[in-house]
């Protein structure tokens, strides 16, 4: 039972530490794009300026530091504050960056089911296998028609 | 149903059209410290934030300079200009501190360590303080840099320069605010 307990507890503090080994190593092309060029208003990886230069200068330091992707991207955050990632802030203005296009979604769904709904009024109830009755005519013909590809 | 479609589509061009003139109007440059110092007036600083001291880890603001002629500086070691300018711009602190005053360096959008090498590589001794994603100097209606902004001893602003700096402006600008009483 103790021999147990002990690889448990083994299994338990080495675990994380393996988990973090497994992480794959940043790099600099994988960041760019989830990174602004706070002076250009671009994401770093079509950012040519001096500011860009410094920013692609601080995240290759912390890459050779052996930092993950996230510690590399938080260092950034505490640096130059949260609008230095690429992504949205859900406050402010910024808002609108994420409820534009969920509001949009919304609206193209409704206008989908408003369509259809329509196309289903405007056509007539028809029930499956209710074909209209051909008249005289027409099945006499279908008649000689079919006898005569029977022959 | 023409007229059921009608009013659902006028209301959403309308919401998106008012979306862009705000964000129009929010995104432009303000210009109100601009008018107002050049007709003379002394005006509140535009913001009371505080920020984190450059190689520290408490916080300052420009209230903790009340009573001094303060030059606000906007500067960052990428901008050459602002490199160009940063020796004068030490040379005016050495002159300001003997007689009341002070610089007070605003580092924008850079990382503390390119920061503080530039401290060090131009000898600086004025305080900084750090505007990490360029927040602060926008309430300030900055267009660029380097920008100084010139603050009375009541903590007013007087003179905005959005260029660099030269000697003859700082000799017109500064001493006569010097010579002040708080």
């Amino acid at each position: 039972m103790r021999a147990l307990l002990a690889a448990l507890l083994a299994l338990a503090v080495l675990a994380p530490a393996a988990a973090a080994a497994e992480q794959p190593r940043a790099s600099l092309t994988d960041i760019e794009d989830e990174v602004m060029c706070l002076e250009c208003g671009t994401a770093l990886n079509v950012s040519n300026s001096a500011v860009a230069d410094q920013e692609r200068e601080f995240i290759a330091e912390l890459i050779a530091q052996g930092k993950t992707k996230q510690q590399v991207k938080d260092a950034l955050v505490a640096e130059y504050g949260p609008r230095v990632l690429a992504e949205p802030s859900d406050e402010g203005f910024e808002l609108t960056a994420w409820l534009v296009p969920c509001l949009a979604a919304l609206g193209a769904l409704a206008l989908v089911a408003l369509t259809a709904r329509r196309w289903r009024r405007a056509r007539p109830n028809e029930a499956p296998g209710d074909d209209p009755a051909l008249d005289p005519d027409d099945a006499r013909r279908l008649d000689a028609e079919l006898a005569a590809f029977d022959r | 149903m023409r007229a059921r479609v009608y009013w659902p589509v006028t209301i959403a061009a309308a919401l998106l059209v008012g979306l862009l003139a705000y964000g129009v109007t929010t995104t432009g440059t303000d210009t109100t410290l601009d008018s107002a110092t050049a007709e003379g007036k002394r005006v509140e600083p535009p913001t009371s934030a505080s920020l984190p001291v450059l190689g520290g880890d408490r916080t300052g603001s420009l209230a903790d300079y009340k009573g001094k002629v303060v030059l606000v500086n906007i500067w960052a070691s990428w901008c050459e200009p602002c490199r160009d300018e940063l020796p004068l711009i030490q040379k005016t602190h050495e002159m300001m501190s003997a007689r009341g005053g002070t610089v007070l360096g605003i580092d924008v959008k850079e990382n503390s360590g390119a920061a503080l090498k530039a401290v060090d590589e131009f000898g600086l001794t004025f305080p900084n303080l750090r505007d990490r994603d360029g927040s602060y100097v926008r309430e300030w209606g900055q267009t660029g840099y380097p920008e100084n902004y010139v603050i009375d001893r009541d903590g007013k602003v007087v003179a905005v320069r959005r260029f660099p700096v030269t000697q003859k402006w700082i000799d017109e600008t500064l001493p006569p605010l010097l010579d002040e009483s708080a």
